[in-house]
């Protein structure tokens, strides 16, 4: 299996995304997705600064994959869409179907992201008639539900990427949450994301820590951590397992990843010390998965 | 041309008050969970299916099958059954969001009607497009999360009729991109067509409040000079940076009466009153009410608006209404 780097879900100021760059390239994972797809307002990185690091990564080894916008609304967003789809050679992940259409138009190849809601083996089977060469099921989807739909397309399956570790991203909305909480209007919300490297707990009012905001994306509390699985997804059909950007531990979990896929046994129990849940892999509620095994 | 009109039903009853109040189309579902209002004692069986589509006949009125909900791996032939009933009930389009419902049912019923549905939260020109390439699709619903000025600018382009939502319950987030219900619950409007299920709904009555639970998590608590509204997960009360308050959306509806004029300048083909698990009586006032506020509109005289707004609010959720993402600030 190999191993990937989602995109940054999260706002933060330009030096610290280069300097996490830098220290993922010193942990390579095999695939690394960039771009902005929460909000079109973060612009901290431009078009040319996601593709210069899209070449470093090249240059190093690692496949680049450019993510696209997941709710598109205006003009605006629909032009920076295009310009990202023609920007280069690079593989697009689609979390959208305004993607699907520009780069089937295009005859480019895609990635489809969670959000295209691939539920079952029909529309998995019209996607990679329009290009779709790679996968991530949707969030809700059962390890059972994503081998039974593996299985129905048998050969002409692309490859799936399993979201395996990180806050999974629940819901997106027309207005920005963050924003809200500081009551400002979200034409004028003064980018108080990036005062929050992992978003903002939200509590159910006798305390539970139930959702975390982060703008116009509402996720999950806990991250999901099926990396204590990874027979178990490979065995579901996964070829690449995905881990979602944070401000802290990730290279190291990719790292412990690495060594875990080599047969390590001690990274594999290191992998789920750290905790989680498991989603929804086993079918029933994306937030009551039993504890991860070493919990 | 003249917006059609666009009302939800529930049920016989709600179909007929839909037509005698002046539908020019009604949507409905069948009684499974192919359809995103898949409520106990709601919707069709599909025997039930020919008589809606004659009766709606009778009034001159099209009939529009609800088939939105994602099909799950393990259940498909639910919904490919679903696309045959359709078809052989004569209705005049199904409201889908599921490219492999679409696909079936383009290659296996071609002179069936696809509209395709909110569900599928297409908001470009682009992505129209691609759903008519594929699939022929006719008309799409578009998602509520649009502004009036964004709705311009799809209707400028669009390959396909347009149908808009104009009055009713409001979906805060990108509808068929909700997953908080499955969060909670296991089941949400992509994989069970539900939202926020009744059957996980918990009251509980303490000395001070009444707690709304869903699937365990306090959603609201209520005082007791205070309305309990019904615990739609997005519309609770939660804590963030020490606040309690609505943290995502109010209980509120959205009304567009007064955009009437500005959608019908754009383009737009129809409009859509939301409510399949709204009372035939709720149902007869809504449609009553825009039926006349449509033909005063064809008319281009002076309307009872000040009437109209006030049965509006009435029927409206916390008896509050809004342009929603309409209006550009709300976003």
């Amino acid at each position: 299996m190999k191993i990937a780097l989602g995109p940054l879900l999260y706002f933060w100021p330009r030096q610290e995304i280069l300097a996490f760059y830098e220290r993922i390239a010193a942990a390579p994972p095999d695939v690394v997705y960039l771009g902005e797809v929460v909000c079109s307002k973060r612009r901290e990185l431009t078009l040319a600064d996601w593709l210069s690091l899209a070449e470093g990564f090249r240059a190093q080894g690692v496949e680049p994959v450019l993510s696209a916008l997941t709710l598109l609304e205006s003009a605006a967003e629909r032009q920076q869409l295009k310009r990202l789809c023609e920007a280069g050679d690079y593989l697009v992940e689609a979390n959208d179907y305004s993607a699907v259409g520009l780069l089937q138009g295009l005859g480019r190849p895609f990635v489809g992201g969670t959000t295209l809601n691939v539920y079952n083996h029909a529309t998995l089977q019209t996607l990679r008639e329009a290009g779709m060469v790679r996968w991530v099921p949707p969030l809700e989807l059962s390890g059972e539900a994503l081998s039974g739909i593996l299985s129905a397309c048998a050969s002409t399956a692309p490859e799936t990427e399993v979201f395996a570790h990180g806050r999974m991203p629940l819901a997106h909305a027309a207005r920005c949450y963050t924003a809200r909480a500081y009551d400002l209007p979200k034409d004028n919300c003064g980018f108080r994301c990036i005062e929050h490297p992992e978003g903002m707990p939200l509590y159910s009012q006798d305390g539970r820590h139930f959702l975390t905001i982060n703008g116009i994306q509402t996720q999950s509390a806990e991250p999901v951590n099926l990396l204590g699985e990874l027979p178990a997804l490979a065995r579901s059909g996964a070829d690449i397992v995905r881990i979602s950007p944070g401000p802290n531990g990730t290279e190291a979990r990719l790292r412990d990843l690495r060594r875990a896929l080599a047969g390590d046994a001690d990274a594999a129990v290191a992998l789920t010390r750290e905790g989680g849940h498991r989603g929804y892999w086993d079918g029933g509620p994306g937030m009551n998965g039993p504890a991860a095994p070493g919990q | 041309m003249t917006m059609e009109l666009v009302c939800p039903a529930g049920g016989m009853p709600a179909l007929r008050a839909a037509l005698e109040n002046g539908a020019d189309a009604v949507y409905l579902g069948l009684r499974d969970e192919t359809n995103a209002r898949s409520f106990p004692g709601l919707n069709f069986a599909p025997r039930q299916l020919g008589d809606a589509v004659a009766l709606a006949r009778r009034h001159g009125a099209r009939v529009l099958l609800a088939l939105n909900t994602y099909a799950q791996h393990d259940r498909y032939a639910l919904w490919t059954d679903a696309v045959d009933i359709a078809a052989d009930a004569g209705v005049d389009a199904v409201i889908a969001a599921d490219p492999g419902v679409m696909a079936y049912a383009a290659a296996n019923h071609p002179r069936l009607r696809l509209h395709l549905s909110v569900q599928a939260s297409a908001t470009t020109p682009e992505a129209l497009a691609f759903y008519r390439e594929r699939f022929g699709i006719s008309r799409a619903v578009l998602p509520r999360v649009l502004s009036l000025a964004q709705v311009e600018q799809v209707a400028a382009d669009s390959p396909v009729e347009l149908e808009v939502f104009a009055f009713g319950s409001l979906c805060v987030m990108v509808e068929g991109r909700c997953l908080l219900s499955s969060y909670v619950t296991g089941q949400s409007p992509n994989t069970h067509g539900v939202c926020s299920p009744a059957a996980f709904v918990r009251w509980e009555e303490g000395p001070e409040t009444l707690d709304a639970r869903l699937g365990g998590v306090l959603i609201d608590r209520f005082s007791p000079d205070e309305n309990a509204g019904y615990p739609t997960l997005c519309k609770g009360r939660f804590q963030v940076a020490g606040q309690t308050y609505h943290a995502l959306e109010e209980p509120t509806s959205l009304n567009t009466l007064e955009l009437l004029p500005r959608l019908r300048g754009m383009g737009i083909t129809a409009v859509k009153i939301e409510g399949r698990q709204r009372s035939p009586a709720y149902v007869a006032a809504v449609t009553r009410v825009w039926r006349a506020a449509l033909d005063q509109l064809e008319r281009g005289d002076a309307g009872d608006e000040a009437d109209w707004r006030k049965t509006l609010a009435r029927l409206s959720e916390g008896s509050q209404t809004t342009l929603g993402a309409y209006h550009r600030s709300w976003q």
